[in-house]
């Protein structure tokens, strides 16, 4: 059987479709490669010729399972298999002899929707998927309904997707929700943007240029200063000269246990200023729960190191959801185990020479901590250091490059080289990272926290005050803590758009889109367990088990199915209503209240001739209604003014 | 074991019912199973749900569900596209053997709805598609080749329907007692038999002999051929043209003077001599061993002897 040309042309649509989205992560080989396929597919229909030979395509085959391993360096594993799948797809158009063929592109093309959603499960997302079913399944109606033409069967496929409407939403709140994996997950699972545990030059400044969202958080009453907006993340102990990072956690920890000596554990004195809010925290892949400093009540799984990181047991993979409790002020650690103190206060050796220098200057020539710590933000205040998202690169001797001769950096510049003039004047210190900030979207009534808002500052441990924060940004660009990024650096063209100051009524679509987003993560893609359990009680089920979710499915399904049934079904027996008929039935009527019955097998004429001899004064009036009907049924369409005269004969008749 | 229980169960459940007149087809007459597509979407829609709930896609699930509700209504879609149609059977032509016998179905869509693809195929496989617009007749042919003379029955035939997206096969049995009257194969062109034994004048008449003798009235069963078209053009009335070689030269096709030849090929032999014989117009009389019709000039003496001769000693071959 040869396929039509209409058909593969909605085959190559639909494949076009589906494939399109993953256009943005795909490597640019493999997007010139499906093009030039389809393209290829394209003129070969176009042109009538023939498909190209089997080897030839066997071929194509290897050479791209050869090019996805040589950019993937494995065939397995999420991205290789969405793009070997692709592929395959595209190869097989080429392939496309019979309607078999078509069936298998059909699937493909509904399987490729799917993984899309690794990438993206966004409002667009869902729209082009509807948007691709159409297409689809228009395509596969034409499969099976012979000649039909196009209109027609995007009429069809529309209405096949309309009518599963119901049962779709029915099934996606009813259907139990599983919590986790089934099975051990892929490393690539996850794509991930956010905060590492370690920290370089460069690293925050670059993560500041994704406008994606880390959380949204909605606070139960007022929402606290933006300058006490810090959402504690990875705290960085270890200095390698480069990078901040927790790479020496075990050996300190190891050097603990042989002493006998404990890591204290995390506490608090003097709390006060609290607040409650909810997060709502985008999968970043880590384990970091981010919550305002000092969170002391989380109301998902959690435990809290002893330098208060907040962490869930496993990596965050989906989007979560808790409301936290915190204190603005708070003592930290007063009585801090002197191990701890220790690391705080180790530098690597041989580096920063001038940066230590300085320091025991300072050590030597100020009062105490105090003073040092304000001289050490005055120096940055006031000595020529600005604040840029694109400082110059620096030497071995980083800090002091930094310190001494470059002078401009981002906020990690600042924590890091605060923290080692710190740590060389004696006093115990260590990085902090996670968000400052956040935009308030007064519609939705909850904040944004982006990427953007990556921030890193210093914490320093001073006797009787335990661990303090500093923030070394808010000495050199004070605008950056109160205002965000784009109040810091407003002319700034490496500045995302998002991130720029905007006129308020752009800055009112934005918030309306990001409500829309908000609730879309909030109904549609977080609908997980606990949502399902919430909704569900809140429609007036009460104590869910498995059965009863299992029996409210079945009875739900059934009932709609049974409404869809009758809805489809009804038409079968919609008849054409024959007025004409409806009117001489009625005239048959009147003749029988006459004593004049009208047999089964007798026609209208024969019926008529009988008639007349029985009632020869009817005589005219029964020849001319007859004439009448026959005329409206048998002869030609009826007409209107045939109709009402025939109405008006069998009216007017009378026995 | 397992499969003459499965040949029992289904001919019990699909038995046969002959039917004459109409049938509608309602719910008791449409059978639906999915087919081997409808599986493997199926198979599809179940790995595709494994992921939703692995990798925890919402909109995974959203996609899912709308396939598989889509793939389940279409059970609807098919039945609906069968349901309430009225079929009758119609006169089948008779054919010859081996030419194919078009069995005729009337199809009556009474309703709001046209239906698509609808295909009608007997048991042998042999198949035809149609689609029916809303309030509409329809005339469907299946084409049936026939092998040997005599009544072709047209037995048990299927009207499918995979529409629309050919995950579900609906299906109804319509089984109605039409069959087709098969004539014998005609044999190769072969001369017509010399003379005739009965009248004796050894004259084969042919075209040469014939000569135009002059009009006389229309008789019923006159051949169409025959009837003077002008002389009705001129308002003369129905006549017919009369040949002055058909008196006294009547032919008789008879069994008894062929030669000895197996009795399929004797019957072969006569019906071509009878499809010639008509051709040529002439008078002609089929003798056979049971049966012989005289020679008589009508339109109807051509189909009298075919198919007295499609059913020479065949069972039931009287009625």
């Amino acid at each position: 059987m040869k396929l039509e040309k209409s058909l593969v042309y909605g085959l190559l649509a639909s494949i076009l479709m589906v494939s399109a989205p993953h256009a943005e992560h795909l490597p640019p080989w493999v997007i010139a490669f499906g093009a030039a396929v389809l393209g290829w597919r394209a003129y070969l229909n176009f042109s009538g010729m023939a498909l190209p030979p089997r080897w030839l395509l066997f071929l194509l085959s290897i050479a791209s399972a050869a090019g996805i391993f040589l950019s993937y360096r494995t065939l397995f594993g999420r991205e290789a298999g969405v793009t070997l799948l692709i592929l395959l797809a595209a190869l097989k158009l080429l392939e496309l002899r019979a309607a078999r063929d078509a069936t298998v592109l059909i699937f493909l093309s509904c399987f490729i929707i799917i993984t899309n959603f690794f990438y993206s499960q966004s409002i667009p997302t869902a729209l082009m998927m509807f948007a691709s079913l159409l297409v689809i399944l228009s395509t596969w109606v034409h499969l099976h309904s012979g000649s039909l033409g196009l209109k027609p069967r995007l009429a069809i496929s529309a209405k096949l997707l309309l009518q599963a409407i119901p049962l779709t939403l029915l099934l996606f709140v009813l259907f139990p929700r599983v919590q986790g994996p089934l099975w051990g997950m892929p490393q690539d699972a996850y794509s991930s943007s956010g905060l590492s545990d370690s920290m370089a030059p460069g690293t925050l400044s670059k993560l500041s240029l994704s406008q994606a969202v880390a959380f949204r958080v909605s606070f139960e009453s007022f929402p606290p200063l933006r300058e006490q907006m810090y959402w504690r993340g990875p705290v960085l102990w270890d200095f390698d000269g480069v990078t901040w990072s927790n790479r020496d956690g075990v050996i300190w920890s190891n050097r603990n246990a042989g002493t006998a000596q404990r890591n204290k554990p995390p506490q608090f004195d003097n709390l006060d200023q609290a607040v409650e809010y909810t997060v709502t925290l985008e999968p970043h892949n880590k384990k970091w729960l981010f919550a305002l400093e000092m969170p002391t009540r989380l109301s998902v799984a959690n435990f809290m190191t002893d330098d208060f990181q907040v962490q869930s047991r496993n990596a965050v993979t989906a989007r979560i959801r808790y409301s936290a409790h915190s204190q603005l002020t708070f003592l930290a650690n007063v009585d801090e185990s002197p191990l701890q103190l220790q690391r705080a206060l180790t530098l690597p050796k041989g580096l920063n020479p001038r940066a230590l220098q300085l320091a025991a200057d300072w050590r030597a020539s100020l009062p105490g901590d105090d003073a040092i710590i304000r001289t050490a933000l005055g120096r940055f205040s006031r000595d020529g250091y600005s604040y840029t998202l694109e400082p110059p690169l620096l030497g071995a001797h980083g800090i002091d490059d930094f310190l001494f001769e470059t002078r401009q950096g981002f906020c990690e510049h600042y924590a890091s080289s605060f923290v080692f003039l710190m740590r060389a004047a004696g006093i115990p210190a260590r990085v902090v990272t996670g968000y400052q900030g956040g935009e308030p979207n007064a519609l939705g009534g909850y904040s944004i926290v982006r990427q953007s808002d990556a921030h890193a500052w210093a914490e320093v441990w001073l006797k009787d005050r335990g661990w303090i924060r500093i923030d070394p940004t808010a000495a050199i660009a004070p605008g950056r803590i109160q205002g965000g990024l784009s109040a810091a650096m407003p002319d700034s063209a490496a500045l995302p758009f998002l991130a720029r100051n905007q006129s308020p009524w752009l800055l009112n679509i934005r918030f309306n889109l990001d409500m829309l987003n908000h609730q879309w993560n909030q109904w549609i893609l977080g609908y997980d367990t606990e949502r399902q359990f919430a909704f569900l009680t809140r429609l007036g089920m009460e104590d869910i088990s498995w059965q009863k979710m299992a029996i409210n499915l079945l009875t739900g399904v059934a009932l709609t199915v049974l409404l869809i049934a009758i809805l489809l079904l009804r038409k079968l027996y919609i008849r054409k209503i024959d007025t004409a008929q409806l009117l001489y039935l009625k005239f048959c009527k009147k003749l029988s209240r006459g004593g004049l019955m009208r047999a089964a097998h007798e026609g209208p004429q024969d019926f008529a001739t009988r008639a007349n001899m029985d009632m020869p004064q009817h005589a005219e009036a029964i020849r001319r209604i007859t004439a009448l009907y026959l005329a409206m049924r048998y002869e030609n369409q009826p007409d209107e003014s045939g109709l009402r005269a025939l109405h008006r004969a069998v009216r007017a008749f009378k026995i | 074991m397992l499969s003459t229980l499965q040949h029992k169960f289904r001919s019990w459940l699909f038995r046969p019912q002959i039917s004459s007149g109409t049938i509608t087809l309602n719910q008791r007459r449409i059978f639906i199973l999915p087919t081997r597509r409808g599986l493997g979407f199926a198979l599809v829609l179940l790995l595709m749900l494994v992921g939703d709930i692995n990798y925890n896609l919402s909109l995974g699930y959203v996609l899912t569900f709308l396939l598989g509700t889509v793939a389940s209504l279409t059970m609807l879609h098919a039945f609906r596209n069968l349901a309430q149609l009225e079929v009758r059977a119609g006169h089948c032509e008779a054919v010859f053997a081996g030419d194919h016998a078009d069995f005729v179905f009337h199809f009556h869509n009474n309703g709001n709805l046209p239906r698509y693809q609808l295909e009608l195929r007997d048991n042998n496989g042999h198949h035809t598609a149609f689609d029916l617009p809303p309030h509409h007749d329809s005339r469907v042919q299946l084409a049936i080749p026939s092998a040997k003379r005599g009544w072709l029955n047209c037995g048990r035939v299927t009207l499918y329907t995979e529409y629309p997206l050919g995950l579900f096969h609906a299906w109804s049995y319509l089984h109605f007692d039409v069959r087709c009257l098969v004539y014998p194969r005609p044999a190769a062109a072969q001369p017509l038999p010399a003379n005739s034994a009965q009248n004796g004048s050894g004259k084969l008449p042919s075209k040469g002999d014939e000569d135009f003798a002059g009009l006389r009235a229309y008789v019923a069963g006159d051949a169409l051929p025959r009837i003077a078209w002008k002389a009705l053009a001129r308002e003369q009335g129905l006549q017919v043209k009369h040949f002055s070689a058909e008196t006294g030269s009547e032919l008789w096709l008879d069994w008894a003077l062929l030669p000895a030849l197996a009795v399929e090929r004797k019957l072969e032999l006569l019906t071509r001599w009878v499809l010639d014989a008509d051709a040529l117009q002439l008078q002609y009389g089929l003798r056979l061993p049971n049966l012989e019709i005289t020679p008589k000039y009508s339109s109807g003496q051509r189909e009298e002897c075919l198919r007295a001769l499609a059913l020479f000693a065949l069972d039931g071959g009287a009625e």
